[in-house]
């Protein structure tokens, strides 16, 4: 299994680059470049759906889908593929150090 | 994988809850994995995005040998409305939107929905019969 070393943190991830033990890493990392996940910037917006991805994970044992986190992170849909134009639950997933989050809807 | 120059573009043709459904699941799973996704409705599937049908979608209980019964059994009255009630029931168990909601969702990720104008016109159906974003 690959691995990479973010921030003095050396940690496994799975083929597709997420993380396979959210307890691993450090908090929250941006292993994207801006042109690959269409983010200039991470916005307190941002942050807010990272912050919620990351403690619904280990509340519940996975982050929540594109339509959970327009139901419950207090970012509605629309809003979300404005902040995350390559897949909200997947980049923010990425960048909260989390696996990708199960379920299709 | 890279999925920044993938699209894919779906046609719903029937107006069926097991032929409606796919479709809806396959472009909102497109546009969660950041691919760019449109949706077109033609025939009799433009009851999905039909204000006044998209409520009322049946299972098709005729010819539908995923059912595991005879087909002169899905055929009497009352069949195809009580195994719709029985799937509806199971999917709002497992928090599964339902067609209205889905497109909804679907529209609100930036995916395209378009309505085939030859079958609009051909149904005598009116722009105002579907729903607006």
């Amino acid at each position: 299994m690959p691995t990479a070393t973010i921030a003095d943190h050396e940690v496994e991830l799975n083929d597709v680059v997420f993380f396979v033990d959210a307890t691993s890493g450090p908090r929250t990392w941006h292993p994207c470049s801006p042109h690959e996940s269409d983010i200039d910037e991470l916005t307190d917006r941002h942050w807010q759906v990272i912050r919620f991805m990351r403690d619904e994970y280990f509340e519940k044992g996975t982050g929540p889908t594109v339509r959970m986190l327009g139901k419950t992170s207090g970012v509605p849909v629309k809003e979300l593929y404005q902040l995350f134009p390559k897949g909200p639950a997947k980049t923010a997933a990425r960048i909260a150090g989390i696996p990708k989050p199960r379920g299709c809807i | 994988m890279d999925l920044s120059d993938e699209k894919v573009s779906i046609i719903i043709s029937q107006g069926s809850l097991e032929a409606i459904y796919p479709g809806l699941i396959m472009a909102n799973g497109a546009r969660a994995e950041g691919m760019e996704a449109n949706l077109f409705f033609t025939f009799f599937g433009l009851d999905a995005i039909h204000k006044k049908r998209h409520d009322h979608i049946k299972m098709a209980t005729v010819g539908n040998p995923g059912l595991h019964f005879s087909t002169m059994l899905g055929g009497l009255s009352g069949v195809a409305s009580v195994m719709t009630h029985m799937m509806e029931k199971k999917m709002e168990d497992f928090d599964f939107p339902s067609i209205p909601e889905f497109i909804e969702l679907i529209a609100d990720t930036g995916a395209g929905l378009y309505g085939c104008q030859a079958s609009v016109d051909l149904f005598g159906m009116e722009r105002s019969d579907f729903m607006t974003s």
